[in-house]
């Protein structure tokens, strides 16, 4: 490492030889001192770094420096922003093993709440954009994600006890069905909607319109491939989604917030509340700015309990069923989030 | 504490609304600080400096209240009680007038029991209008006057402006000081103006409209300005006191609200005189208004804990309260799709 800078710096000096003596003496003292800072280095041989020559004939050199490892706070995804629980509570994440991976904030309904209120602001302009943008914008997460793949083989593998190939076949698979919800956006339109034949001089045009504002329990098993595949439907069709992450896994929920954070989707439209769907999901059943509710995260009583919660605002419901999230996601979970808007209009004859 | 070395302050003193027919004479005994506009100037720069850092953190700290439950409830309803509701939009039409004075009447027509609000506050050209809706629900008309927001008009035109609010049936006018003699030091030329504008509140049935007089704290830009401007108007004998007309970047904050607080108290305890507050502007959540009523009871106490001296100015605020007396009465969170929408 350090004879490859010496011979660099040497070059550099010597090309700039002619700009005149006082550079050219310059360029010689640093490339000495790069020199022996690269001796330095290499005798304290940092974790992961080859050591230097140098340090492998001190057999008793000084001990090494061991690098204090930096944690990762988790945080919730709200309004775009990553604030920490309101309630200030966190919650130990384990491994499958039982070993701790991090903490993760533990959402309260005043979260949940916030979270709604930040939906209902982002649904207006999210249902209005264009359906090639939101396609934009879903490529772009793909695109973020392929971009931090490790990172998310690595937090898929510890929360759901994975092979890493195991683990990384499931990210490729959840980075896909961006790319196919992607793909959607722009053509759900005409599968759900389109010119009705009616009995009379009228045009009439039955088009799909985003519900509003989803709340979505995601999957407890399937902690990042369950949960794009829940959430990528909902957003595609221009929906806002308040979405409560895998409670034993919620880790890569989590950092799927800092991923929709820098694709350009606008803050509010997608928010990630970590905690469990019995305390956060009886809020977000009743409440009555909820359009919409996911209950594939609920087991069986809960989700009876929602269902009737949901009930009083007459919420659209998707009910839970057992699902293979590897398989062809088909158009139902985008059909299930839309309104359909006919139009009657005149013709003359 | 002596916040008024000048004065002698007279203990033991009965309470006077600024409103009523004694306070006039209450005034008088200080007539000789409002005697000349040195006089003016010598006690007005007299009052003693705000501590801004310790008004900020006592504003600051008062908002840390926790209000829940029972307590909450009654807040709400006391907080709805206390709000002008406002439209002073170059596009205000006669019909959104009328919708508002129905608001006002009956805020949330899904629940009878919700209280109806002080007042219904428009342009002066509207009081006649929201006077006909209103009717004898008992909600006053408030009119903002004096070329309103700016104040910039000669005086002929501002008195003529009040004098017709008050003709069209205005039992409250909200008038502007003109922020520029204030600034440039001209305190006698504020004085006299808020005197003849409380004038041109005298109905000929010898009943006169309420005169809140609005700082633009905004515009006064330290809080010596205002507690100065406080007592001058105080002095000048408005009946309520209000931060500012909601068209600044800066409009109600907590800590101008609790130094205007603080000033009425005082005034209070010095004449017997007592004049209420409002702020305006800026207050849009049930929390933020919590927030104030908290400061309004640990700085004057209940005696100022009722419509007829703690206003809200507000428009967006009653929607956020009804959301969160429905949701207190119901358990669900409620949403905007079940208010109305102004």
């Amino acid at each position: 490492m350090s004879s490859e800078r010496q011979s660099k710096n040497s070059s550099e000096s010597k090309s700039s030889s002619q700009s005149g003596k006082t550079s050219d003496s310059r360029k010689i003292s640093g490339a000495k001192s790069s020199s022996e800072s690269g001796k330095t280095t290499g005798s304290k041989s940092a974790p992961g770094s080859k050591g230097a020559p140098e340090s492998g004939k001190k057999s008793a050199g000084p001990a090494v420096a061991e690098r204090l490892s930096v944690f990762k706070t988790y945080k919730l995804f709200v309004g775009g922003k990553f604030p920490r629980s309101e309630s200030g509570r966190v919650y130990e994440v384990s491994d499958s093993q039982g070993a701790w991976l991090a903490n993760a904030p533990l959402a309260s309904r005043k979260d949940a709440r916030d979270a709604v209120s930040a939906a209902r602001k982002a649904f207006g302009g999210w249902a209005g954009a264009t359906a090639y943008n939101r396609g934009q914008i879903l490529y772009r997460i793909a695109e973020m994600l392929e971009g931090r793949r490790e990172q998310f083989v690595r937090e898929v593998a510890g929360g759901e006890g994975l092979s890493p190939a195991g683990a990384a076949a499931a990210v490729d698979a959840a980075i896909d069905r961006w790319v196919w919800y992607a793909g959607w956006t722009d053509k759900i339109a005409q599968v759900a909607g389109g010119s009705n034949p009616v009995a009379g001089p009228f045009f009439n045009l039955s088009s799909p319109e985003p519900t509003g504002v989803v709340a979505v329990l995601a999957p407890q098993d399937s902690s990042f491939l369950g949960l794009v595949s829940v959430l990528a439907p909902v957003i595609a069709t221009g929906n806002a989604a308040v979405l409560v992450t895998s409670h034993r896994a919620p880790l890569p929920a989590l950092s799927l917030g800092e991923v929709l954070a820098t694709s350009d989707l606008p803050g509010g439209v997608v928010n990630l509340l970590s905690g469990t769907a019995a305390e956060i999901g009886p809020h977000l059943a009743a409440h009555s700015d909820v359009n919409a509710i996911d209950l594939t995260g609920a087991d069986g009583d809960l989700a009876r309990e929602l269902e009737i919660a949901a009930a009083d605002n007459l919420k659209r419901v998707l009910r839970p069923r057992a699902e293979d999230w590897t398989a062809d996601p088909g158009t139902g979970r985008l059909l299930a989030f839309l309104e359909t808007k006919t139009v009657w209009h005149p013709i003359g004859v | 504490m002596s916040p008024l070395s000048p004065l002698t302050a007279p203990s033991g003193l009965p309470t006077v609304p600024a409103h009523g027919p004694d306070a006039a004479a209450r005034l008088a005994t200080l007539a000789d600080v409002t005697a000349s506009d040195a006089a003016l100037r010598r006690f007005l720069h007299g009052l003693p400096g705000v501590d801004a850092v310790g008004l900020e953190a006592r504003a600051a700290m008062l908002g840390t209240r926790s209000i829940k439950t029972t307590a909450k409830a009654f807040a709400i309803d006391l907080a709805i009680s206390m709000i002008d509701l406002t439209t002073l939009e170059g596009a205000d039409t006669p019909g959104k007038v009328r919708s508002l004075c129905a608001k006002g009447v009956s805020p949330d027509p899904t629940d009878r029991s919700a209280p109806k609000v002080a007042a219904i506050c428009v342009y002066p050209d509207m009081a006649r209008i929201a006077k006909d809706a209103l009717g004898d629900s008992g909600i006053h008309v408030a009119s903002v006057a004096t070329a309103f927001p700016a104040g910039r008009a000669a005086r002929s035109v501002k008195l003529a402006d009040v004098a017709d609010a008050v003709a069209a049936g205005a039992d409250e006018i909200d008038m502007v000081i003109d922020r520029g003699a204030f600034l440039s030091g001209r305190y006698m030329e504020v004085f006299e103006e808020i005197r003849a504008v409380k004038q041109a509140c005298a109905r000929p049935d010898g009943g006169a409209a309420h005169l809140k007089v609005i700082f633009e704290n905004g515009e006064l830009s330290t809080y010596d300005n205002i507690r100065r401007c406080s007592w001058l108007t105080m002095l000048a004998g408005a009946d309520f006191i209000k931060t500012s007309t909601g068209k600044v970047a800066v409009n109600a904050t907590p800590a101008n609200t609790l130094l205007m607080l603080e000033a009425v108290r005082d005034f209070r305890d010095t004449t017997g005189v007592q004049v209420g507050v409002k702020p305006a502007g800026g207050i849009r959540t049930s929390r933020d208004a919590i927030k104030y009523l908290v400061m309004v009871n640990e700085t004057v106490g209940d005696d100022w804990l009722s419509p007829d001296w703690f206003r809200f100015g507000a428009s967006s605020l009653l929607n956020d309260l009804l959301m969160q007396r429905q949701k207190l009465s119901t358990g669900r969170y409620s949403g905007p799709d079940y208010v109305t929408v102004d």
